[in-house]
């Protein structure tokens, strides 16, 4: 049983016949352990898909069925942390979960230990650089604990450094934690390489190539029945 | 040029002589404005927030309607307040009519309309920016509304500015259902009308003095507390349900 099943589904933005297609016909079945890449040019799809999967986007046709109580936390290109301190920007996201905020808290500490950010825990989050706020919002969206992370664009906004920090942070929880499904939006195809199981290339909101890593980018697979993803990957 | 020069050197006078009439006007004022503006920013902050986030059929008219109301001159404020607690009006049998209470409730109306726009201004924009971060977090509407509230507190802060001088500075409204009755409901504005028409300058113009010294004190006193959250900050911040008691 999947974690997550698209079956024709498509999003719509605006007036149903006036609108913009952001994405059409996606069938898409996600399994737990699963590391996927979603890759493709700006606009393709990639971050509605994403919205898609963690609820933030509606279906506008066909249908997505999750499994029951599936955890799942987001992490953004761009996290915004409240103006309050980085320990309760953390228990923040614990605390809406459910839990009290005293043991948010304790929690939350953890969290950012898991992520070599202890000794910030009292800062102001506003006075961070860009690679400790994502990390600090990997730790926020680690705490939940979920089966199922989405990441939109991790590393986009990081310079190189930050960049190496935030991916390396990525690989060593989703090492402790294999059961984690991570699925990840990105420009960097060395990094989905590195990260990934399964690549699903997009193209104008449609899967125009769904294969594991290895044949994705080594297999004349590519080359011979998906044209369009092979044109991307060779820039 | 003298008779300005003469009336401001009488106007310190009474200032500094802490003249019992001046004192008991500015007080009077300062209870009144400070309670309608109280009032006005524990409901206007909550539903502007809340207008900021949701969406509903009929939205945009009431968006419309509020931005009207930012414009309405106080005096009708006054009128239509006069005529709610008239004898003969609706809550009439509250006996309201000039006394501390109409005064409140209609600078409370005044500065409703203020609080809540330019609430709902702040929360959308800070909405649009980063509001699905928190839905992705799993923070309803309402919740929402008030941690972008809360993350936008210093911008709101101006807002309460904004809203205390409004009602400080108005003379209309509290004028018609007030009465600028001598001791009772005699506030800075309608007393510097009042003694401006009777020729009694110094007074006037002591008393604006004072409404001046209000706000500028008020400015000075909301950037040192500005200050203070700020380095405060850097140390240890708050719980969330702290930050909902805005």
């Amino acid at each position: 049983m999947p974690l997550l099943r698209l079956e024709a589904a498509g999003v719509h933005f605006g007036h149903r016949l006036a609108g913009v297609p952001a994405l059409t016909d996606v069938n898409l079945a996600i399994g737990a352990g699963e590391r996927v890449a979603l890759i493709g040019a700006n606009g393709s799809g990639k971050s509605t898909l994403l919205r898609l999967l963690h609820g933030l986007v509606k279906p506008s046709s066909g249908s997505m069925l999750t499994a029951s109580g599936l955890r799942q936390a987001m992490l953004f290109q761009r996290p915004h942390l409240l103006r309050m301190t980085v320990q309760s920007n953390v228990a923040l996201g614990l605390w809406l979960a459910g839990r009290p905020w005293s043991e948010s808290l304790v929690l939350a500490r953890a969290a950012l230990a898991r992520v070599g950010l202890a000794e910030l825990a009292q800062r102001n989050a506003r006075k961070l650089s860009g690679g400790q706020v994502q990390r600090v919002a990997l730790a926020r969206a680690w705490a939940l604990t979920p089966q199922l992370l989405l990441l939109d664009e991790p590393t986009a906004s990081l310079d190189p450094h930050a960049k190496r920090e935030v991916e390396q942070m990525i690989v060593e929880l989703a090492a402790q934690s294999p059961e984690v499904t991570l699925v990840f939006a990105s420009h960097n195809l060395g990094q989905v390489k590195r990260l990934a199981s399964r690549v699903i290339y997009l193209e104008h909101g449609r899967i125009l190539a769904d294969l594991p890593v290895a044949d994705f980018f080594a297999g004349p697979l590519l080359a011979d029945h998906y044209p369009a993803a092979h044109l991307f990957v060779k820039g | 040029m003298a008779t300005f020069t003469d009336s401001a050197v009488t106007a310190l006078q009474l200032i500094l002589s802490h003249d019992p009439a001046l004192m008991a006007i500015v007080g009077r004022s300062l209870s009144v404005s400070g309670s309608a503006c109280l009032m006005a920013c524990l409901l206007g902050l909550v539903f502007g927030a809340w207008l900021g986030v949701v969406r509903f059929t009929g939205r945009s008219a009431l968006l419309t309607l509020l931005n009207t109301l930012l414009a309405v001159p106080s005096v009708v404020v006054g009128l239509v307040v006069y005529l709610l607690l008239s004898r003969s009006g609706p809550l009439g049998s509250l006996g309201w009519l000039f006394s501390f209470k109409a005064m409140v409730l209609a600078q409370v109306l005044l500065v409703l309309p203020v609080v809540t726009a330019l609430t709902r201004q702040l929360v959308e924009d800070a909405q649009v920016q980063h509001g699905e971060q928190l839905s992705s977090l799993g923070a309803r509407p309402l919740l929402r509304s008030l941690l972008l509230a809360w993350d936008e507190r210093y911008a709101l802060l101006t807002v309460v500015i904004a809203a205390f001088g409004r009602a400080i500075s108005e003379v209309g409204a509290v004028m018609v259902v007030g009465g600028n009755i001598d001791g009772f409901t005699r506030v800075m504005t309608t007393a510097i009308a009042l003694e401006t028409s009777k020729g009694d300058l110094p007074l006037a113009l002591g008393l604006g003095l004072i409404l001046l010294a209000v706000v500028l004190l008020l400015n000075l006193l909301i950037g040192g507390l500005r200050r203070w959250r700020e380095r405060l900050e850097g140390v240890a911040g708050p719980s969330p349900a702290a930050g909902l008691a805005l």
